[in-house]
């Protein structure tokens, strides 16, 4: 694990990562090798997302994995190269589409891997400028039944969103501390000030707890409430960590060039996708009627790990 | 940079099966559920009950009346207590704190007379570090603690917003034992055992007139020593960190969240329902770190910043949704329920140490300072 992280790191810091992502195969991780992957576990997954999390970096790392996951439980082969989901012949913003070398495309109980030239693609992007884009499919494509539903690509989609979020939060900590340490006012860092101190505080809480939260739902991965909670609070607890660390950082924070951007746009961005807090509220509210039962878990018999 | 980092908690094999027994507990006893009931949900008879199933003391050796658990089975115990609103305010400081403050400070003889009775339920303590002029300065106090020819000490000085004073049998007090030593140095922990002669016990009513504090004057009162002389700022700061992250730090107000669960499900509920999973998972992992013997007192001291404030925001998304006002005689439970809420959210932010003050301790732990 302490391996997978070093070489992630060392990967994500390069000029391509992408490419060194495919060479190295790690867009493999979490994916059986007798379907193509590179072994590892959800718990590998999630070393390496936080990872690409913590660089900011703009690569379709946990849409090819979740693709690859899908299709290993499905046909047990997995086309090399980047892949997104498709949960749906309209489906609306969906991450990487234009740029994927494969769409796996989901209705109907059933799967299918598409060539993006075979379908209407209406781009967008995020306020990070990666695509998400609109994917109309025609209905003539070959497809095999799929054991795994949209639902469920949407809680693995959340969990692995919000494992993202953590790495670029534990970022945008180590930056702002950094920053209020070299950054002089008056005479003196302004890490010195103590309202300064109070948001650095502040930040760092919303960051520890939002990790460990993850951190907690990584190991329960189809817990719906389990799951969807972490999400809530990765999702909330990043504009509250956005809004501290460009308050620390004054004005250069918000320019094109300085690396802060990179993390809170995303941070922005990803907080929104696979459910923003409404979308969970929502089905926490459902799920919480007994609300204790659901807190501590105590409910029903542990959901067990399919995909 | 190593900044604080946490792995979740787990919680020990037969975990569930005492919440069970917990729960069959709760549903055959009777009580009134409150908010804020590990500060003023005050029934001794309930103590002594917990004490008689063995969830009291729960981490203490069995040689001392303890049973020997691990402090996350005592995490599950509390906090099914502590989500039910539970009356467990007169046994609280002796059950989180003292014990084991006394197991690790004191004398076998101190260990003896304390710790069974503390487990029985039979043994409440306050506590003595705030006066009128220490607050967040704790440092500062000016409470004397002198040694006689025969050898004894004895007290002189003022604390302040002693929870429970009037009801403990004793009381643990932070002095200063050698004169004109200044700030952390010279200072002592001491055990009174109330009532004494030489300590005078008046009640400070709260907001809402209720006789929960009490101010405490000590004129040249016995008490004896805790722990090493001179080493009371180290060993209060050591029980801090028990004081900290636990459950009793976001749960304060849960009473409301379940009626809110049950009256009115939706986005609202479910958005507290998803903090507080969070942050009893943080307080769960800070409770795992504690149980290996590491300090984790920034991580402590955050999830005391993000719960507290939580358990606040739970008065504001109660007063969206019920549509009710806060009256504590109410025949309506909400109503009653958010009286008790109100009224003691000021205090959420305060006791422990202050918010800034914890902040103050984050920040330092950050390396900015
Ligand atoms: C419900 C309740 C129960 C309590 N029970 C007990 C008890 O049983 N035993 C006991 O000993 N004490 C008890 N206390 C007292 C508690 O520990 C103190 O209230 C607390 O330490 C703060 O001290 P203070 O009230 O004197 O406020 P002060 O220290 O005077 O602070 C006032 C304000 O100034 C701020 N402030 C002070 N210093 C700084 C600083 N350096 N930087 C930034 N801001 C600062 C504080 O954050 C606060 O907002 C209790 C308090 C409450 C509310």
């Amino acid at each position: 694990m302490e391996l997978l992280e070093e070489t992630a790191h060392a990967v994500f810091a390069e000029d391509d990562p992408w490419a060194a992502l495919l060479e190295t195969g790690l867009t493999g991780v979490g994916v059986p090798e007798d379907a193509g992957g590179s072994g590892g576990d959800l718990a590998d997954v999630g070393v390496l997302l936080r990872v690409q999390g913590y660089h900011g970096a703009a690569v379709p790392l946990a849409e090819t994995i979740l693709a690859g996951r899908l299709l290993a439980a499905t046909v047990h082969t997995v086309p090399p190269g980047a892949l997104t989901v498709v949960p749906g012949r309209f489906a609306r913003r969906i991450p990487w589409a234009s740029e994927a070398y494969r769409l796996v495309v989901l209705h109907r109980g059933r799967a299918a891997i598409v060539d993006p030239q075979d379908v209407q693609i209406l781009p967008g992007t995020n306020v990070a400028g990666e695509p998400r884009d609109d994917v109309t499919v025609a209905s003539d494509q070959a497809a095999v039944e799929c054991p795994v539903s949209a639902e469920q690509v949407m809680l693995r989609g959340a969990l692995f969103r919000a494992v993202q979020m953590s790495g670029a939060m534990r970022r945008v900590l180590d930056r702002s501390v950094q920053y209020a340490g070299e950054r002089e006012q008056f005479g003196r860092p302004i890490g010195r000030f103590q309202a300064v101190q109070q948001q650095l505080a502040e930040l760092a809480a919303e960051v520890t707890v939002a990790d460990v939260a993850v951190k907690a739902a990584l190991r329960v991965p189809d817990d719906e409430f389990a799951v969807g909670a972490a999400k809530l609070n990765a999702s909330r607890a990043a504009g509250a960590v956005a809004d501290l660390a460009h308050q620390v950082h004054g004005a250069i924070g918000v320019t094109s060039e300085h690396p802060l951007g990179a993390l809170t746009k995303r941070l922005w961005a990803w907080r929104e996708e696979f459910g923003g807090e409404v979308y969970w509220a929502r089905r926490l509210g459902e799920l919480g009627r007994m609300p204790w039962n659901a807190v501590s878990r105590t409910e029903g018999e542990p959901a067990t790990v399919t995909w | 940079m190593a900044l604080p980092e946490l792995e979740p908690g787990v919680l020990p094999p037969g975990a569930e099966r005492l919440r069970g027994e917990v729960r069959d507990f709760l549903a055959t006893t009777d009580f009134e559920p409150r908010c804020d009931s590990w500060l003023t949900g005050t029934d001794p008879e309930f103590s002594r009950a917990l004490g008689a199933r063995g969830w009291l003391g729960m981490t203490l050796p069995e040689e001392y009346g303890g049973h020997g658990r691990s402090p996350l089975e005592r995490f599950v115990v509390i906090e099914e207590l502590l989500a039910i609103g539970a009356p467990v305010g007169a046994h609280w400081i002796a059950d989180r704190q003292m014990g084991p403050s006394v197991l690790a400070n004191g004398t076998e003889e101190q260990k003896r007379r304390f710790l069974p009775a503390i487990a029985r339920g039979e043994c409440f303590f306050a506590i003595g570090m705030s006066e009128p002029d220490s607050g967040s300065d704790l440092a500062s106090v000016r409470t004397r603690a002198e040694r006689g020819a025969d050898g004894r000490w004895r007290l002189t000085g003022t604390k302040v917003w002693t929870s429970g004073a009037h009801i403990a049998h004793a009381m643990v007090v932070l002095a200063r034992s050698t004169p004109g030593a200044t700030r952390h140095e010279g200072l002592s922990q001491f055990i009174v055992e109330l009532p004494a002669d030489g300590v005078t016990i008046r009640p400070i009513p709260g907001l809402s007139g209720e006789h929960h504090f009490n101010e405490v004057v000590f004129d040249g009162a016995p008490a004896e020593l805790l722990g090493a002389e001179g080493d009371g700022w180290r060993q209060v700061t050591a029980e801090l960190a028990y004081e900290r992250s636990g459950p009793e730090r976001f749960l304060s107000t849960f009473a409301l969240v379940r009626l809110l669960c049950s009256l009115s499900p939706g986005v609202a509920s479910g958005r507290l329902l998803g903090r507080l999973w969070a942050l009893r998972q943080a307080s769960l992992a800070v409770a795992g770190a504690l149980a290996e013997g590491r300090t984790p007192d920034l991580e402590a001291a955050m999830v005391k910043d993000l719960g507290t404030r939580f358990e606040r925001e739970v008065i504001d998304v109660a007063r969206d949704q019920l549509a009710v006002e806060p009256d504590p005689t109410s025949p309506d439970q909400a109503a009653r329920l958010l009286a008790q809420a109100v009224v003691q959210s000021p205090g959420f932010t305060l006791r422990g140490g202050t918010n800034e003050i914890l902040r103050t301790i984050i920040a330092r732990g950050l390396g900015v300072r």
